[in-house]
């Protein structure tokens, strides 16, 4: 057992993850050495996922503010206020190492927070996402964890009862070692009916509720320490595991409680479980707060102070108790079947005080450990940005349709539906789409409006140039929640980086950050909710600077809503924004030519709103049958993608460099479909706006005909879009 | 018409199902707690979706075993129309009210997408308002739905005309014998099926083909 007596040597500060200055920083704020227990309890509040030591400096330059903002970054999730009373809170957030240690409990653990923090504030999830990061298909790992993370993902989204509505999957070589899971949770709530983490009043009752606290996640500070105590279990994963079922019954619980007035404040255990949650609840209040680890309910025999502060079991909330509510309280929770337990209460010295069999093991200030962590000003260095390349060098292919075949079917192109089809998409009855179109769409319950999200990011552009990779995520799903003819509000990120003590990374992360900061305050579509996965790197290679984008748009009334299915035979065909010529870092020239090369396409951010505002507004006067955006792949990819789901074909002749206008990502572009007798409506209203408008061609017949640039039948396009993932799946293990 | 909803720890189509019934009869149901052993004297019950007690040990079979279910077997021994789907199917094989087992799908993955089902007999509680060898769209969603039964059983279920709905145009999504879909008992007052009609009932969902199945007991009750 590890004793509270342990001597801290530098060897344990350091296994810690503890510099020596932030150790020297210990001593002068407690003015002794600190206990076994206390050195574990500021190791998990000063390590860079809870503190944000190297991120919050630039974090602090994003914008935050707007007059839907309801609640910025610094909660369990942001909050916006979507009319009528009612607001929206979402965030996404990380679980990227725990799945690839542990595939299936390391993405159910993230999808299991994730939910957590949208109920912990009273919004009942109504819808949920993820963006998936893997290493190339060839790589001997990644199989094993595309499947264990899309079990996993499902798993708990499933049984939870929330209607996974969309996502994103990529491959690529430079997540060999170290795959991305971001899970994106959206809930509902009642402006009114909004719960905080700040704790109020002195001498309340803090309550434990959930799931009982084991050993589990523990994390690595406890292996590392297992060399001067061999009895220490030192092969239990350091991944957590996943019970959707207690987690189901712990929302129904919450909520069944948070109606009764009985909530003062409430805090999810996430990451480093109870001391996190009540250093936060304490720091936030100004208020001191006494845990008896004595009344903690646990799963496991023994547990010393030190295992029980940094265990993160999941399924677990910490709670602030209105004392004339207990007995109700306790009752709910008895008929879930889930712990009640009176283990604290709030204090007024500012301390945080941890009793065991009797014994004080910490006495820390609370403050100090909370909110004023150590801060990082890291040195960073220009990234790297590639070069542009000139025309005369990318090769041109005389047949598109041959090419948009062997394109729709390479490993980042084809269908996930292999993917989501191992998601509910429909539970709750509210969703409005499928996923595989622009944005997810999910209706407001009892209500004709409905909340579009969409995640995005271009890590290959990002790469290339972050600064315009990270404008690029945020007008990407900017444009994908215009595309079904909602209105934009706010944003959460989730911004997944190589290590930041190296600076070349530090200054992908700072461009990249720069660049989400303008598009936001551009589009004024701020960032309310966030988390920062720094040290992605395995054997000294960084990830490509990932910083997914899910941005939230209202959707006032839900019958207009368009999709990208082609809808009759006969309507008009516009690209809006024009014919594009960018082909540096485009799927064209990877999948075709093997070159990842090239400046990644501008991002106009002007432009792009004008753009979208048309689309927007033609869509909302129900001129559009169907809409789509251009990204990955360009105008072919988009116009097969609309054929396929309409199985309708488009009769749409390209003339001259026909492969640059039909696989140029040029951006703030989008396809419509437009009855003949709206077509003079939207020519004229585009012309008075100032947007340019191709005319493409009409929908009808069963192929993509591109003239004399070639022709394919859409089930053969169909085919190559099906096959690639289902066949790579069921393949042979490597 | 009266109906109630069971609500086990764990369902989480127990909403979706009571939105589909107070939209198609009109009447919002009574939602039960499983630990009622007393349901209300009602015309339909039902057991929704989801994963009751977490799937754990198997599929409906701990819910099987709770203080609802015991008065829900008796009421269906007198003749109360029972409903289960998806898991409320599971629970309704592991309680012996339907024979019969759901197993994991054949390729062991979960699968949520839209199918078609052929209504293979319409003369039936729950399917009148159809007409025989009518294909309708449905979504499924499950991890448990192949269905199967030993020769003499499936010999039964095919000869009395018991299956009431299949798989159609080789669209079954988890290997289920015989394409099964949805399953009656004996006497016809009780129907499993695993694909979800609750969820495709009105125009935001895309389609209105769930709608049918109740109208068709409503239709029953009125008659």
């Amino acid at each position: 057992m590890l004793r509270n007596d342990i001597a801290i040597t530098p060897e344990l500060i350091a296994s810690h993850g503890l510099k020596p200055d932030e150790y020297e920083r210990i001593l002068d704020l407690i003015g002794r050495e600190p206990t076994f227990t206390e050195l574990g309890i500021f190791s998990a509040m000063w390590n860079e996922h809870c503190s944000y030591k190297s991120s919050k400096k630039w974090l602090k330059t994003l914008p935050t503010k707007g007059p839907k903002v309801v609640i910025g970054p610094g909660e369990n999730a942001g909050v916006i206020d979507i009319e009528d009373g009612d607001v929206a809170v979402f965030k996404m957030e990380s679980h990227n190492h725990p799945s690839y240690i542990e595939p299936y409990q390391g993405a159910t653990t993230g999808v299991g927070g994730i939910l957590r923090d949208v109920f912990t504030m009273g919004a009942k999830p109504i819808a949920a996402m993820n963006s998936l990061s893997f290493g190339e298909p060839s790589h001997p790992k990644t199989r094993h964890l595309v499947a264990g993370v899309v079990a996993g993902v499902g798993g708990y989204g499933n049984s939870f009862g929330v209607p996974t509505v969309g996502g994103e999957v990529r491959f690529h070589a430079r997540y060999n070692g170290n795959c991305l899971v971001n899970a994106f949770a959206l809930g509902l709530a009642k402006a009114d009916g909004i719960f905080l983490s700040e704790a109020k009043g002195v001498g309340l009752p803090v309550v434990y509720l959930g799931a009982k606290t084991g050993r589990d996640g523990v994390g690595g500070a406890t292996m590392a320490s297992a060399e001067f105590d061999d009895q220490i279990e030192e092969k239990r994963p350091t991944v957590q595991v996943g019970d959707p079922f207690t987690e189901k019954r712990l929302l129904e619980a919450c909520l069944e409680l948070m109606k009764t007035g009985a909530v003062i404040a409430i805090q999810d255990m996430g990451a480093a479980g109870l001391t996190c949650s009540a250093v936060e609840m304490g720091a936030k209040g100004n208020l001191g707060l006494r845990l008896d680890l004595d009344k903690v309910p646990v799963r496991e025999e023994n547990m010393t102070a030190y295992e029980m502060m940094l265990s993160e079991s999941q399924e677990r909330m910490l709670m602030v108790l209105e004392p004339s509510k207990e007995k109700l309280a306790e009752s709910i929770f008895v008929k879930w079947e889930l712990d009640f337990a009176i283990c604290g209460e709030t204090t007024d010295d500012l301390r945080f005080r941890v009793i065991h069999h009797g014994e004080e093991v910490a006495n820390l200030p609370i403050k100090e450990l909370g909110d004023q962590a150590p801060e990082y000003d890291r040195p960073w260095v220009e990234p790297f940005k590639a070069e542009p390349i000139s025309f005369t060098s990318i090769p041109a292919v005389s047949n598109v349709a041959d090419a948009l075949v062997k394109i729709i079917g390479t490993p980042d192109m084809c269908s996930r539906a292999w993917v989501y089809e191992q998601y509910d998409c429909l539970v709750q009855g509210n969703s409005a789409t499928v996923p595989g179109g622009d944005a997810g769409v999910v209706r407001v319950e009892g209500t004709n409006k409905a909340l579009a999200m969409s995640s995005d990011v271009t890590p290959r552009y990002c790469e290339a140039d972050p600064y315009e990779g990270g404008k690029q995520a945020v007008a990407e799903s900017w444009r994908n929640i215009t595309a079904v003819g909602a209105t934009p509000i706010a944003v959460t990120d989730n911004l997944n980086f190589a290590n930041p003590e190296k600076p070349e990374a530090m200054g992908q992360f700072v461009r990249a950050l720069q660049g989400l900061g303008e598009a936001c305050r551009s589009l004024e579509f701020p960032i309310v909710s966030g988390n920062v996965s720094l040290y992605n790197e395995t054997n000294g290679r960084g990830i490509l600077p990932t910083p997914t984008i899910v941005g939230v748009g209202l959707l006032k009334d839900v019958t207009k809503m368009v999709t990208i299915a082609f809808k009759n035979d006969g309507d008009e065909l516009f690209l809006v924004g024009g014919h594009g010529t960018h082909l540096g870092q485009s799927i064209y020239l990877r999948e075709l030519f093997g070159r990842e090369e090239g400046t990644p396409p501008p991002v106009d951010l002007a432009k792009e709103r004008k753009h979208g505002d048309f689309v927007r507004a033609a869509i909302d006067k129900r001129l559009l049958t169907s809409c789509h955006d251009l990204s990955d792949g360009g105008l072919a990819v988009s116009l097969a993608e609309m054929a396929m789901a309409g199985k309708k074909g488009a009769s749409v002749p390209l003339g001259q460099s026909a492969h640059m206008a039909a696989f140029a990502e040029d951006q703030a572009r989008y396809v419509i479909a437009v009855s003949p007798a709206n077509a003079a409506r939207v020519v004229a209203d585009a012309a008075a706006a100032g947007v340019p408008l191709v005319r493409l061609g009409t929908v009808g017949g069963t192929a993509l005909d591109f003239g004399t640039a070639g022709k394919v039948e859409i089930e053969t396009v169909r085919k190559a879009f099906d096959s690639w993932l289902p066949e790579y799946m069921g393949g042979e293990m490597a | 018409m009266r109906s109630a909803v069971v609500l086990f720890p764990g369902s989480n189509r127990d909403h979706d199902m009571v939105k589909a019934l107070a939209s198609v009869t009109g009447h919002t149901p009574t939602v039960v707690w499983h630990q009622d052993s007393t349901l209300p004297d009602v015309d339909l019950i039902v057991l929704p979706g989801g994963f009751s007690y977490g799937d754990y040990l198997r599929c409906g079979a701990i819910a099987a075993r709770s203080p609802a279910m015991l008065d829900v077997a008796k009421k269906a021994a007198a003749g109360v129309r029972v409903l289960g789907v998806c898991n409320g199917f599971q629970i309704l094989t592991e309680a012996g009210l339907l024979p019969g087992a759901l197993m994991r799908n054949a390729h062991l993955r979960f699968v949520c997408k839209e199918v078609k089902l052929e209504v293979a007999n319409a003369d039936t509680d729950f399917t009148r308002a159809y007409s025989k060898g009518q294909v309708v769209r449905c979504p499924v969603a499950h991890h448990d739905g192949n269905y199967f039964a030993d020769a003499e059983t499936l010999a039964r279920l095919e000869g009395d005309g018991r299956v009431a709905f299949r798989y159609a145009e080789g669209t079954n999504p988890n290997g289920s014998v015989n394409d099964i879909a949805g399953i009656l008992n004996d006497a016809g007052n009780v129907l499993g099926m695993m694909p979800h009609p609750e969820n495709l009932i009105e125009a935001l969902h895309g389609g209105l083909d769930g709608r049918g199945l109740f109208e068709s007991v409503a239709k029953t009750l009125a008659a």
